[in-house]
């Protein structure tokens, strides 16, 4: 079971009050990309065995997305943060470092 | 005229708690920036009541306004009413960026009154209930089982509820099973 701090509200909830929306920091491939492009945005996701960023939305509270880092196999959640970032912040990377030493995960580390 | 009712009528259940459903409730759904002067003085002059912060509830009887969002706040007056209200609302926040929608006939309203009125909310929603971490002044939003909901306390032995219309029978059934005499569990006692 997963606790999450909903950065928009400021409620620590368990996971069935959240949804999960799969990866965060994804670069949106369309109209005017080629093919490659547009089959790994939309087939070729991170699944890793550790440290994870993903989206989640406050479904049954105040609504709103917001993004999460958190180990897939400690549970242990690092950090909630902004939906409008394109990075993890500082001190949420921090976290991670601190417990993950020289971890990754797609061009962050 | 149609006869505007609630959802169940008025109807009452007596556990270790009572189970009220309750009658009719003006509610706007309003969405703006909750920041701005001419928002605060809108919501003031039409709710009676200052901005709540970041999961506040400021009520009085039928009138009030609950915080929802960062975006988002529901604002309670006399179901009557309403439509005033509204324009009320439309004519103070002219030119600006603004939704506010009467949304007091999708919702339904439940009032539990009792000692054991934590312990009912405890039982349906992942919230921790002890009266050092929720009470009077705030809203939570979340689920009651598998319905969206969000209550608050308007004193320190009832709960007000509300969710939407069209789950209001399930809402009802689920306060009364957890409120039947003989389940109490005396968390909170
Ligand atoms: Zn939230």
């Amino acid at each position: 079971m997963l606790i999450l701090t909903c950065p928009c509200c400021g409620v620590a909830g368990e996971e069935t009050e959240f949804a999960a929306g799969g990866e965060a920091h994804l670069k949106r491939f369309g109209p005017g990309s080629d093919d490659d492009q547009f089959h790994d945005y939309l087939f070729m996701k991170e699944n890793p065995k550790g440290v994870h960023l993903e989206r989640w939305r406050h479904a049954n509270g105040c609504g709103k997305w917001f993004l999460a880092a958190r180990n897939t196999v400690t549970m242990e959640v690092y950090g909630t943060y902004a939906a409008q970032t394109y990075e993890p912040p500082k001190e949420i990377k921090d976290k991670i470092s601190a417990k993950v030493p020289g971890w990754s995960w797609r061009e962050f580390s | 005229m149609s006869d505007a009712v609630s959802p169940l009528n008025g109807a009452k259940y007596e556990g270790f708690v009572t189970v009220k459903a309750m009658g009719l409730q003006g509610m706007i759904t309003f969405r703006g920036d909750l920041s701005a002067a001419k928002v605060k003085k809108a919501v003031k002059t039409v709710a009676g009541t200052d901005m709540p912060g970041q999961r506040e509830c400021h009520m009085s009887g039928d009138t009030g306004v609950a915080w929802m969002s960062p975006d988002e706040l529901l604002i309670f007056v006399p179901y009557a009413d309403v439509d005033a209200k509204l324009d009320e609302l439309h004519k103070a926040l002219e030119g600006q960026h603004f939704l506010a929608v009467n949304v007091s006939d999708a919702r339904a309203m439940f009032h539990l009154e009792g000692n054991g009125a934590r312990e009912v909310i405890a039982k349906l929603s992942p919230v921790d209930m002890s009266p050092n971490a929720f009470g009077p002044g705030e809203i939570r939003r979340t689920r009651l089982a598998q319905i969206p909901a969000a209550f608050w306390m308007p004193d320190t032995t009832s709960v007000q509820i509300v969710c939407f219309r069209s789950v209001a029978e399930y809402g009802f059934n689920l306060l009364k099973t957890a409120a039947e005499p003989g389940s109490e569990v005396g968390m909170f006692a």
